[in-house]
């Protein structure tokens, strides 16, 4: 009988013997080598073992009786050290075994990140039963908490089991979203929001520094320096395949054993199969196509033809509750187009990727009943032009209707707040539509929803006509743009009522019809998240115009314009030498003095910003925002230190204001301006917030403009010191922030809203001292000088080409 | 064909894009998705805007001049504006980003 060495009972090998078996019963004397102290076990029903919902007993594949059967000589526990081939003989830590055909089928090592404290007792990887042993142990532990590094498939199950048995566990994840190589960015979120739901803290972008402790796991360091205490760190990163004794043999090994199509490695007696083998440039990570190849290989070993041939794979999530599929390939390559569906009321989310007229592609969240017909178009590469309209509806699907444009607000729960001036949630409108107020006059009347400020009006109206139907005619509100239904207005409600925190929740808790927006409703959709969420939500500079993205302005040549602040239009000799320097040294066309008080140096070359921006940092400057939705600049005139009419310290109160303000984001652009007295030199009644200095105090307008519009300011308050002209101020832009549709200058909101409520809003010193209490939180944030962000070597990346191909032709 | 290695993608910010030089003119090269490529003509066929300067939504960028809306996958200008950008063949390999090396070279008029 031919001797057959198998190293490794995993799930490959154990498939393999099944078939070999099955086929040729007593062809082969079999000798099993195993570094894990037992047989052939489903390795990937370890989750369910981790949760609690399986035992270790329920997922042996092969027992002691059919490895008996079968005359399997099993060496359990004993790793195999070395392969002779000379001599074809395996070298166990036991001893040696000869053999006429070889089988390597020793799977994967989980990757464990080199950080300092990575061999603290207490970190594990999720590999095999002893680590799962290891996790459920510390479970026993009261008050136990892990830290699971890596949010891909493996990571999650571990979580979960986790947190099934107790245990206090975050997640930290190095990319934006959870998963990103089976899912896109909206599954992703409503992934994280589940597990969120079970009480698992997930952390994105979160990148590990070390593991802390002792004489064991205490902390888990991250590089942004938050410590995360931790009995239990287990490392879910990637896999390594297990590839030393292949190597050290001297089989041709490229990333993993090199087999060709009858999984023959480049000795001749020598096969592999499983995760530790490349085919033809490819790894493997899932069990499909480790049963492929194992019947490849048997066929192989018993002389049959077989060939190995890879196939698209899907992907499912073992853990229960958490419903999401994903198949073939979502992204790369040109000539794609998307098909999206959204339904926020029931947390589903499907994308399906099609090219010439085939499905390439699909992503599924919370409703993936239709996975593995889905899977099967891809597969079988069917043409679908016929069935693309009704195609995401799946297979019972016949006709296709459009999205319900009321989806997302017939969705909402009946606690959702609705008008937050007078706290009036869902339900009580309902309520009240239901007792008769069949209008939006009588809605108000009744409930007092949308009475105040009136920016929830569309909300209301839209509550209106979910309940009542075909009886209720919208009126038609302006949508943002053409991938919502909804206005500025009710959007930035919902976001607040329903506390939306990223970009990914809107849309799909609002029903979004595009993956991820476009250039009118990104900017607006990241302004207001950053205005209400400044802790929790992180600014995206992809969402941002070219000029808020590079720091200056663009100019018609594709140059840019650098203005640095001059606080209150006051600067000093040093500071214009330094723009002078500058001026010389990037050979800057023009220098002109501005109509804000302040020097712009035009027509700068991309690639020079961060250099310049360098060494005006070191002359004490800092951007002048002059590019931004955000505080532009605060005129001044020169006030009671010269005039001979100033009556207040204007130039002062004006460089208190700047300095108070700078940095933060508005819907539009923000510029003040203060005058000693009532010649107003300063131009104080033509700026969104103005003040007039006067013997007996400040008078405070808001709503100006000299643009487009030319809009005197209107008086708001007249106050009798300068901490409280601040304090007004202050209160007032954050309520702006707060309350306007992006791109509305201060103005068209004051008219929209009503003087009189901005008034009597900022009248109620609670109100107006919370207002000015968020403003404060919001720039221990923002109020940084984002030139100093880039230092010009790190931002060669951003500001510089990525490479020059024209240096290569010349060669 | 031959490719030319431009750099890894994580050179490249999600939704963003980056220039390279060539004999044939700048070049745009944009990312979408995680791992999705395309390179265009930098220049907007409008009024020369610079088109990696432009926000990128699905597998589109709008030009940060005056708005005009390219498909990177046809080069063809989107919704009511009329004309055409050229693009070039990309792909992704191992993390690495790739140009079809002829469709850069300058040709020679024969
Ligand atoms: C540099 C400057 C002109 C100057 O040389 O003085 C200027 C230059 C631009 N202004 Fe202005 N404005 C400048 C003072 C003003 C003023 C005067 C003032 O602030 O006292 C006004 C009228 C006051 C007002 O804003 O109400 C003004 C009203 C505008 C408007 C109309 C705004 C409106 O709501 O109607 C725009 C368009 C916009 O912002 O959408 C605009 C837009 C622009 C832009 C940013 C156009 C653009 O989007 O590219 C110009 C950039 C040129 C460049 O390439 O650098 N600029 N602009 C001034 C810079 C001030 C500063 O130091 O930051
Ligand atoms: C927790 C978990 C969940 C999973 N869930 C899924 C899932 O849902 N779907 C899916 O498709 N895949 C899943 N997988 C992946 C799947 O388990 C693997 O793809 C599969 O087990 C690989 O099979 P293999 O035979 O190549 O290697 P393994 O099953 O890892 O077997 C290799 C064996 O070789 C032994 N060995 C290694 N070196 C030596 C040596 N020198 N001498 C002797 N023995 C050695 C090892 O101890 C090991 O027992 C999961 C994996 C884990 C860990
Ligand atoms: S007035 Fe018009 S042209 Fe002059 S700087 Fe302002 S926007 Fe530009
Ligand atoms: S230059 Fe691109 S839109 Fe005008």
């Amino acid at each position: 009988m031919e001797k057959l060495v198998v190293i490794g009972a995993g799930m490959a090998s154990g498939r393999l013997l099944e078939h070999l078996f099955d086929a040729a019963p007593g062809a082969f004397e079999v000798t099993l080598f195993n570094a894990e102290p037992r047989g052939n076990y489903n390795r990937i029903m370890l989750s369910p073992v981790l949760s609690g919902e399986k035992s270790y007993a329920e997922i042996v594949t092969h027992d002691d009786d059919w490895y008996a059967q079968h005359g399997v000589t099993c060496r359990f526990g004993e790793r195999v050290v070395n392969i002779d081939r000379d001599r074809k003989i395996v070298v166990g830590e036991n001893g040696e075994v000869p053999y006429d055909r070889l089988v390597i089928a020793t799977g994967s090592d989980a990757f464990i990140i080199p950080c300092p404290g990575h061999d603290l007792p207490g970190v594990i990887a999720y590999r095999d039963l002893d680590d799962t042993n290891k996790m459920i142990d510390t479970c026993g532990k009261p008050g136990a908490r892990a830290v699971v590094i890596g949010g891909g498939l493996l990571g999650l199950e571990a979580a979960a089991g986790l947190r099934l048995r107790g245990m206090d566990v975050t997640v930290l994840h190095l990319s934006g979203h959870l998963m990103e190589r089976q899912l896109d960015a909206a599954a992703g979120y409503l992934l994280r929001a589940d597990l969120e739901r079970r009480g698992i803290t997930v952390m994105t972008e979160a990148s590990t520094k070390a593991v802390r402790g002792t004489d064991a796991v205490e902390a888990v360091e991250l590089e942004d320096g938050t410590m995360l205490p931790a009995d239990l760190v287990v490392m879910a990163v990637g896999i390594r395949p297990s590839v030393a004794v292949a190597k050290a043999a001297g089989l041709t090994v490229n990333r993993a054993i090199n087999v060709d199509a009858q999984m023959r490695t480049s000795d001749d007696s020598i096969y592999a199969v499983g995760e530790c083998v490349e085919f033809a440039g490819q790894l493997f990570g899932l069990v499909a196509p480790l049963y492929d190849q194992a019947k490849v290989l048997a066929a192989t070993l018993l002389g049959d033809d077989a060939a190995f041939m890879p196939k698209q794979l899907s992907t499912k999530l073992k853990v229960t509750g958490c419903d999401l599929f994903s198949a073939g390939d979502f992204a790369e390559g040109p000539g794609r187009e998307d098909i999206v569906f959204r339904d926020p009321a029931r947390g589903i989310y499907k994308r399906l990727v099609i090219e010439d007229d085939r499905l390439v592609g699909a992503v599924m969240y919370g409703d993936t009943a239709d996975g593995n017909w889905f899977f099967g178009l891809i597969k079988d590469e069917t043409d679908i032009s016929d069935m693309r309209e009704s195609l995401i509806f799946g297979p019972a699907y016949q006709g296709g209707s459009s999205v319900d444009p009321m989806a997302a607000v017939a969705a909402l729960p009946a606690d959702a707040e609705i008008c937050g001036c007078n706290g009036v949630c869902k339900g009580q409108i309902v309520e009240a539509i239901e007792g008769g107020a069949t209008d939006l006059g009588a809605v108000r009347a009744t409930t007092k929803a949308s009475a105040s400020c009136g920016t929830c009006t569309g909300l209301v109206e839209q509550v209106l006509a979910a309940t009542l139907g075909d009886d209720f005619t919208l009126p038609t509100a302006q949508p943002v743009c053409g991938c919502t239904d909804l206005s500025h207005e009710d959007v930035r409600r919902l976001i607040k009522s329903q506390e939306l925190k990223s970009q990914p929740a809107v849309w799909q808790e609002l029903g979004w019809s595009t993956p991820n927006g476009c250039h009118v409703c990104r900017p607006a959709i990241n302004y207001y998240l950053l205005a209400d969420w400044p802790v929790e939500y992180k600014d995206d500079p992809q969402s941002r115009f070219v000029n808020e993205r590079k720091h200056a302005n663009i100019q018609k040549d594709g140059t840019f314009s650098v203005v640095p602040r001059m606080w209150g239009g006051i600067t000093s000799a040093s500071e214009l030498r330094a723009i002078a320097d500058v001026a010389d040294k990037y050979d800057v066309p023009t220098v002109k003095v501005t109509g804000g008080q302040r020097i712009d140096l035009l027509g700068v070359k991309g690639e020079d910003l961060p250099a310049m921006w360098a060494d005006l940092n070191a002359a004490g400057m800092v951007s002048g925002h002059a590019y931004s939705k955000g505080l532009r600049t605060v005129k001044t005139c020169v006030g009671t230190d010269h005039c001979r009419f100033g009556t207040q310290d204007s130039t002062g109160l004006g460089i208190r204001l700047e300095k108070y303000l700078w940095g933060s984001w508005t819907p539009h652009k923000v510029k003040l301006a203060v005058s000693g007295c009532p010649r107003n030199c300063a131009e104080a009644t033509c700026k969104d917030v103005g003040i007039i200095c006067v013997d007996s105090g400040f008078e405070v307008g808001v709503g100006g403009a000299a643009g487009m519009d030319l809009k005197e300011t209107e008086p708001l308050v007249k106050v009798a010191t300068e901490d409280e002209a601040v304090e007004w101020t202050v209160a007032s832009i954050q309520l702006y922030r707060e309350h306007a549709k992006y791109l509305d200058r201060a103005y068209k909101w004051v008219g929209k809203v009503g003087l009189d409520w901005v008034r009597e809003t900022l009248s109620d010193d609670v109100e107006r001292k919370a207002l000015v209490e968020r403003f404060d939180l919001s720039q221990t944030i923002y109020r940084t000088d984002p030139w100093a962000e880039h230092t010009p070597r790190e931002s060669a990346s951003r500001f510089a080409p990525l490479t020059d191909l024209t240096l290569e032709a010349a060669e | 064909m031959s490719w030319i290695d431009l750099g890894a993608i994580e050179d490249v910010p999600l939704r963003g894009a980056r220039v390279v030089k060539t004999p044939v003119g700048c070049v745009a090269l944009f990312r979408t998705a995680e791992a999705e490529v395309f390179a265009t003509s930098n220049t907007c066929a409008h009024r020369n805007g610079p088109l990696s300067e432009g926000i990128v939504h699905d597998r589109k960028v709008t030009c940060p001049l005056h708005n005009w809306v390219w498909s990177l996958e046809t080069g063809e200008a989107q919704g009511a504006d009329e004309g055409q950008i050229a693009t070039y063949p990309v792909m992704v390999e191992n993390g690495r980003i790739l140009i079809e090396g002829d469709s850069v070279r300058k040709r020679n008029a024969a």
